[in-house]
């Protein structure tokens, strides 16, 4: 274990995972909490899923969305992924000294409408504000609530086979924020995916119950995301490079600055594994909404017993694919 | 354009390619009774022959060597250890490419000395240091200056600019790489039998395709200067096996849409403005006399070199053979720690960490299986 906290501790990559298995769950135990992005719970007879998030995102405007909207559409989507739909929210805001109360308002307005759009309450907040210089800007934390209403949900029953498909193009988020951070030199026309996918994904979960398992590929990016599905589960994926979808824009910037879009962060996106004789209907459904019209087949489940990804070249070779380690991106969520 | 780089990435163009290349492989064995044997000098080749499965698909049947390409992992301990030293000085701010921050020092990284509070700044644009120097007027701002010719007419046009502006609190800590010298070092100490070189395309639109006679005069060897898409790389080498089947030398220009006969005049004129030949240490090696390029003296204002003293101690050894990697003479795979005490949360030497080392390039692209 490091001494000190590096901002790569907080990029979704290796060292986040070490963090939470080293100190968190070290401390709280319970590591099964930590696979799934919301927790299952269960009060008297009532089962909920709880989830929470904190959003610390520069600039807090960018094109696409804000840290509002992204604060609403990251929780929302932490529950449906998890195969709840989202009910109630609370948000805690730390703020820093001389925030412009106009952006503050401009924050919670996109709150307001993200909120209302999904149909999640939000029913509990605090506020803090803290010394110039001690924080930068302002930071939001939401906890959500959710309840299983749908008829079936993750099964995590994985069977070879399995279709693995993402709901959309990767990396728009990442490319977004770090171009709208000035600091790149160049600016390139593309919007966050930052949107609230409960819809889309309540109609893949009330029309087949061949879902494996959803995620979010949010921070270390869709490459991430699966490599902690194939460990925790011990399962060989393997993805083809031709069949993931990256725009123009995307793959552009990353030629330019050596980063690999499988692993820039995502916030509109969904990664499910469904059984086979599924795939053709969830793709079906994911592109009649607008946030899932790119929503393809990336690969498959290959083998049981041994947890990795494997990614295809379009030249047919096969290579390992391992959580992201150690890139030092800025604040991008 | 966009369409033509997709193209070169086309399978349906590139699986041919594959077959060709081993085809005229098998040729090339039939008549030498080996495999041919090529280096590449960049690091962006040695990234995109790895990530692209070029590497994977040949090996069987040609032996790609990667080697002095990637700037950082030829920087010698020494000077990563004087780098590390000035960011801890005390009022300044330092400017760095990304990949500097993780090179292990033989203390710390920079990105220790970051965390332990030092203002340490990655750039994606080096430009900005010069910015950064105007809006911090009371600190001392100075870059990085990690770098082969691809990086060399950044680094002179930040001192033009730091000089256009009247900015004081501006220098470059230059460290600089050459690549024709280390070439020939290579060729002089004769330890790798190589039948030619995929030459670097980046650095060719610098120095240009005239650049290279040197090595089919002096050492009767061939080059041919090749991009970095996958169709560009397989047909870079299956020209190179091409020549060498002929049994003659010869410099060939496969990236002629943006590499010219002379380089690039503009870039020349720079560099003959600011800079001058300097002797450079290199990992593995030791010092190659002009091999590399420092400031003028009448620049000594914006040299970091000349405006600070570090104190270092004796690098720490380590069982490293980062030299070797570098050099061609052993694959990652041959270091006892690679991928063991080695790996890139973890590195011990630069070529595991760099977005171009040839170790980080392994590890990240030719595991197949764990």
């Amino acid at each position: 274990m490091e001494k000190y906290i590096s901002l790569a501790h907080g990029d979704g990559g290796e060292l986040s995972n070490r963090l939470i298995k080293d100190v968190f769950i070290e401390a709280f135990g319970d590591g099964n909490a930590a696979l799934f992005d919301a927790a299952s719970l269960t009060i008297s007879t009532h089962r909920i899923a709880v989830t929470t998030d904190s959003f610390v995102i520069k600039p807090v405007f960018f094109p696409g969305g804000s840290i509002g909207k992204l604060a609403i559409a990251g929780t929302v989507n932490d529950l449906i992924v998890s195969g709840a739909k989202p009910a109630f929210l609370t948000c805690g805001f730390v703020i820093e000294e001389g925030f412009p109360i106009s952006d503050l308002k401009r924050i919670v307005t996109d709150m307001a409408y993200e909120a209302k759009k999904t149909g999640v309450t939000i029913v509990a907040g605090d506020t803090k504000v803290v010394e110039r210089g001690s924080a930068d800007g302002v930071y939001i934390n939401t906890t959500g609530i959710g309840t299983y209403e749908y008829n079936s949900g993750c099964s995590l029953e994985f069977e070879e086979g399995d279709a693995i498909i993402v709901s959309g193009t990767i990396g728009d988020h990442g490319i977004a924020v770090l171009t709208a951070r000035g600091e790149l030199g160049i600016s390139v026309p593309i919007d966050s995916d930052c949107a609230s996918l409960d819809k889309m994904l309540a109609g893949v979960l009330t029309s087949t119950d061949g879902v494996r398992i959803m995620r979010d590929p949010t921070r270390g990016g869709l490459a991430t995301t699966l490599v902690e599905i194939a460990e925790d589960f011990q399962l060989t994926m393997k993805i083809n490079e031709l069949d993931l979808p990256v725009k123009e824009e995307v793959h552009g910037v990353c030629d330019l600055l050596g980063f690999d879009p499988m692993y820039l962060a995502n916030e509109g996106k969904a990664i499910i594994v469904v059984a086979n004789r599924d795939k053709d209907k969830v793709i079906d459904i994911l592109r009649e909404f607008p946030e899932g019209r790119d929503a393809v087949v990336i690969g498959s489940i290959i083998g049981k017993g041994k947890g990795q990804l494997l990614l295809e070249t379009p030249l047919g070779s096969k290579r390992l694919l391992t959580r992201l380690s150690g890139t030092m991106f800025p604040r991008i969520c | 354009m966009l369409e033509m780089l997709k193209q070169s990435n086309n399978p349906e163009i590139c699986k041919p390619l594959v077959e060709a290349v081993i085809a005229k492989s098998k040729e090339f064995q039939k008549k030498f009774g080996r495999k041919p044997a090529f280096m590449e000098v960049c690091g962006s080749h040695t990234m995109s022959l790895a990530r692209t499965g070029v590497k994977q698909c040949l090996k069987e049947d040609v032996n790609l060597i990667s080697g002095p390409g990637c700037p950082v992992c030829v920087t010698d301990q020494r000077s990563i250890d004087a780098m590390v030293a000035l960011a801890e000085g005390e009022n300044r701010i330092i400017c760095t490419f990304g990949d500097m921050m993780r090179v292990p020092g033989s203390n710390k990284t920079l990105l220790d000395a970051k965390i332990a509070g030092k203002d340490i700044r990655v750039l994606y644009s080096p430009v900005d240091t010069v910015k950064v120097a105007e809006e911090n007027p009371d600190k001392e701002v100075i870059f990085l200056g990690v770098g082969f010719e691809t990086t060399i007419p950044i680094l002179t046009l930040m001192v033009g600019e730091a000089e256009k502006r009247g900015i004081k609190n501006f220098s470059i800590w230059m460290t600089t790489k050459l690549v024709e010298p280390v070439l020939r070092y290579l060729l002089d100490a004769g330890e790798v039998n190589l039948d030619g070189f995929l030459l670097p395309g980046h650095v060719s639109i610098v120095l240009g395709e005239n650049s290279y006679k040197y090595l089919e005069d002096e050492y009767n060897i061939s080059g041919v200067i090749t991009g970095f898409e996958t169709a560009e790389l397989l047909s870079g080498i299956y020209k190179l096996i091409d020549i060498a089947l002929t049994g003659r030398a010869a410099i060939e220009n496969n990236h002629p849409a943006v590499v010219s006969k002379t380089g690039n005049r503009v870039i020349h004129k720079w560099i003959d403005q600011y800079l001058t030949e300097c002797d450079e240490a290199w990992r593995g090696i030791g010092v190659i006399p002009k091999s590399g390029l420092d400031l003028k003296p009448e620049y000594d204002q914006f040299n970091a070199k000349k405006r600070f003293t570090v104190e270092i101690e004796e690098p720490r050894k380590t069982k490293c053979r980062c030299g070797e990697v570098i050099r061609g003479l052993i694959s990652p795979s041959e270091c006892q720690l690679f991928g063991k005490a080695c790996h890139p949360m973890n590195p011990i030497g630069p070529c595991m960490v760099s977005a171009e080392g040839s170790c980080a390039a392994f590890y990240q692209y030719m595991r197949e299986s764990y």
